[in-house]
């Protein structure tokens, strides 16, 4: 099962390292994991996305909680959150192509960010499922690159994961 | 004052008295700084996993938390293995290493090593400290990681220029630490502790494991209250090994393994199992889950992540052992669980096998035995064992009433035991202390003879030679059809020439009639002690097949 942790960690030197050193060491797979600076420049955010047993997820939170710089870990609850993901595809388009493409991106939200004579680049940010959906539309054109983000997420409501 | 100064005053505020080290380019900062102060005595080892062992025994003995220090790369690589011992069976240490000039961190100059990356699995937490004016609260806080929670190694890497810089402004060691994540809990929740009474008031057959935690915690106290109040028999991992006295009528001896038949076959008939700062390991509960279905588990642990890690406990209580105990025996009835332990206690006299002395030969498990009888009579001793047979027969045979049993039951590092017995000795000079070791892990160690003349230091030294390294030696037999690989010692000095050659004075016993005349021989020396064994190879260490 697919498990979204959001773990709120001191915002120093090496600690990156020490959290997904740890999943790895206990023998967990990372699917995704995305890290930046929140409101406290002092305090960083990951969300990583974890595939798992129960017993897995109980011991990932466990042991993240272990670690000296980890301040805070919260295993989402489904439906209690929600998770984006942003993601850049350059896709081979010709002159021909390149009115199909656009409509297809309009469709899904994406923005077009770069254009060549041979090539397009677009911009989407979604949900894992959509973005899939929308990597699996551009297939037929021919993926040239794919850049992804992984997802963060955030908690529904006026809840917020603090100290 | 230099940032080598600001440590060393650190250290004093610390209370620590000594520290264990090998030096090289980049720490001599440090070791400067120590000899112009000399109020921290400096104990030179000849290799620095041994540095690391000894601070390790030093902290189990002394309760503090011990130091050791070496150079960059190679002396700071050495290291590892003791700090994956330490971590492995949560000794609280601090190990300070030298590392290169923090503005060529990177580039692969001579003697660089990336510490702190490789020991990342292995230690509690670690730090770079590449500011001097950071080392104060660094050093704080690094005792106060080590020695809180679930005890463990922490590490501080030191670029040399860390440690050559003028520290700015006034030297002022913090009185208190504030790390926001860090906030070990040490009393239960009122509702488990609740939920804890009920099922110890239902229970019938409940038994108490006793596991390394009860040592972290200073338990020891609380643990045999809490039995005796309760009349509930104990058993103990190997880690806890020596907290209920060997002849309390309600020890039932160490399970697992190579523990003995009483032990394992209480846990597996109890109906309630109390953990005590027992991890479940696998050589002490091979099967958690058959033990699980029969009998209801309390398991109590600070670290709540050893809580469901390896059994599903079905009352977990997260705090300090000591207190948890406590308070749970004060809330208590007394109770009696006399069919039951009686039970147990025939079991236990059924199942105590008597040993045949062989002419020529020593038995190890009677020589374990008579140590105990002969010792007890004088001090709590400090028992050091190895990793091997020799570690089984050790704790299984060594009657303890008060003393101390101290061996690598995590990690299993062979070499161990000299290290650290004599970082024990150092912390407890008035306490008789033994490395008991076989031929095996004395090789991988004997260099530290050196080290017991060179400061004085009065271990003894009984090496259990049996011309083998006989626990893989044992598997061998038992897995492999008997086809023994590299498992022969040939080639190995003669050990008593090897500790004159010390200056240590040293004998060979090769008899069971020796023994006593051999131990008390030891015993009466003020010295460093080597004495051989002649142990036939093909004792188990197993207490019965």
């Amino acid at each position: 099962m697919k498990y979204t942790i959001t773990v709120l960690v001191q915002n120093h030197y090496g600690v990156l390292s020490k959290i997904s050193g740890l999943i790895a060491r206990r023998g967990f797979n990372i699917e995704s994991l995305a890290v930046g600076v929140t409101e406290n420049p002092d305090v960083s955010r990951m969300t990583i996305a974890v595939d798992c047993d129960e017993s897995g997820i109980e011991q990932v939170e466990k042991q993240l909680n272990k670690l000296i710089p980890t301040i805070k870990v919260k295993v989402l609850e489904e439906g209690s959150y929600i998770a984006r993901e942003l993601t850049m595809i350059k896709v081979s388009c010709n002159s021909r192509q390149r009115e199909e493409i656009m409509t297809l991106a309009d469709l899904m939200h994406a923005k077009i960010i770069d254009v060549t004579s041979s090539s397009l680049t677009l911009e989407l940010t979604d949900t894992t499922a959509r973005t899939e959906n929308f990597i699996s539309l551009m297939r037929s054109f021919g993926i040239k690159e794919l850049v992804r983000t992984g997802i963060s997420a955030i908690e529904l409501g006026a809840n917020t994961t603090k100290k | 004052m230099t940032g080598a100064q600001i440590i060393l005053e650190c250290l004093k505020q610390e209370g620590v008295s000594v520290v264990f080290g090998y030096p090289g380019a980049t720490i001599a900062p440090f070791y400067d700084a120590l000899a112009l102060d000399g109020a921290i005595r400096h104990v030179l080892v000849r290799q620095e996993q041994n540095a690391g062992h000894a601070a390790s025994g030093y902290s189990r003995a002394s309760g503090k938390v011990g130091v050791c220090c070496t150079t960059s790369g190679p002396g700071a690589t050495n290291l590892i293995t003791a700090l994956a011992t330490a971590y492995m069976d949560s000794i609280p240490m601090v190990a300070l290493t030298g590392q290169v000039r923090s503005d060529l961190l990177g580039r692969d100059v001579f003697q660089e090593a990336d510490i702190t990356g490789a020991c990342e699995p292995f230690t509690k937490h670690s730090y770079l400290a590449t500011d001097t004016q950071e080392l104060p609260r660094i050093i704080k806080e690094a005792f106060h990681i080590a020695s809180t929670g679930r005890p463990g190694p922490v590490l501080i890497d030191l670029p040399q220029d860390t440690l050559e810089r003028e520290f700015k402004g006034e030297f002022v060691y913090p009185d208190s630490v504030d790390i926001i994540g860090y906030k070990p809990r040490t009393k239960g929740h009122p509702l488990q502790m609740k939920r804890a009474l009920d099922a110890i008031e239902r229970a019938e057959r409940p038994i108490i494991c006793a596991g390394g935690g009860v040592v972290s915690a200073k338990a020891r106290r609380e643990l045999i209250k809490f039995a005796e109040k309760l009349d509930i028999p104990v058993v103990s991992t190997l880690m806890g090994v020596g907290m209920m006295p060997t002849e309390h009528p309600l020890y039932m001896g160490m399970l697992g393994t190579h523990g003995i038949y009483s032990a394992n076959y209480a846990i597996h008939h109890a109906d309630l199992v109390i953990l005590c700062g027992a991890r479940v390991g696998d050589r002490a509960m091979a099967k958690p889950d058959q033990v699980a279905k029969k009998a209801e588990i309390i398991h109590i642990d600070i670290d709540p992540a050893e809580i469901g890690k390896n059994m599903k406990a079905d009352i977990p209580i997260v705090g300090d052992i000591r207190l948890v105990l406590k308070s749970i025996t004060e809330k208590c009835e007394e109770f009696s669980h006399k069919d039951w332990v009686d039970d147990l206690k025939q079991k236990k006299a059924e199942h105590t096998p008597v040993f045949q002395s062989i002419p020529g030969q020593v038995d190890p498990r009677n020589f374990m035995r008579t140590l105990s009888e002969e010792v007890s009579k004088r001090s709590k001793a400090i028992l050091v064992a190895d990793v091997g047979e020799n570690q089984i027969w050790s704790a299984n045979n060594f009657a303890f009433k008060g003393g101390r049993f101290l061996t690598s039951g995590g990690l299993g590092t062979m070499g161990y035991s000299l290290g650290a017995a004599l970082g024990a000795k150092i912390a407890k000079p008035e306490r008789q202390v033994f490395a008991v070791c076989g031929d095996g892990a004395f090789q991988m160690m004997m260099c530290e003879l050196a080290t017991l003349v060179q400061h004085d230091i009065p271990v003894k030294v009984v090496i259990m030679q049996n011309n083998r390294l006989g626990m893989v030696r044992e598997l061998q037999d038992k897995l492999y059809d008997g086809r023994y690989s590299g498992v022969m010692l040939d080639g190995s000095p003669d050990f008593v020439k090897l500790a004159q050659a010390y200056g240590i004075e040293s004998e060979r016993i090769e008899d069971d009639r020796d023994v006593i005349a051999g131990i008390d021989k030891m015993l009466n020396s003020s010295k460093p002690y080597v004495l051989v064994c002649r142990v036939a190879e093909d004792i188990p260490s197993r207490q019965e097949n």
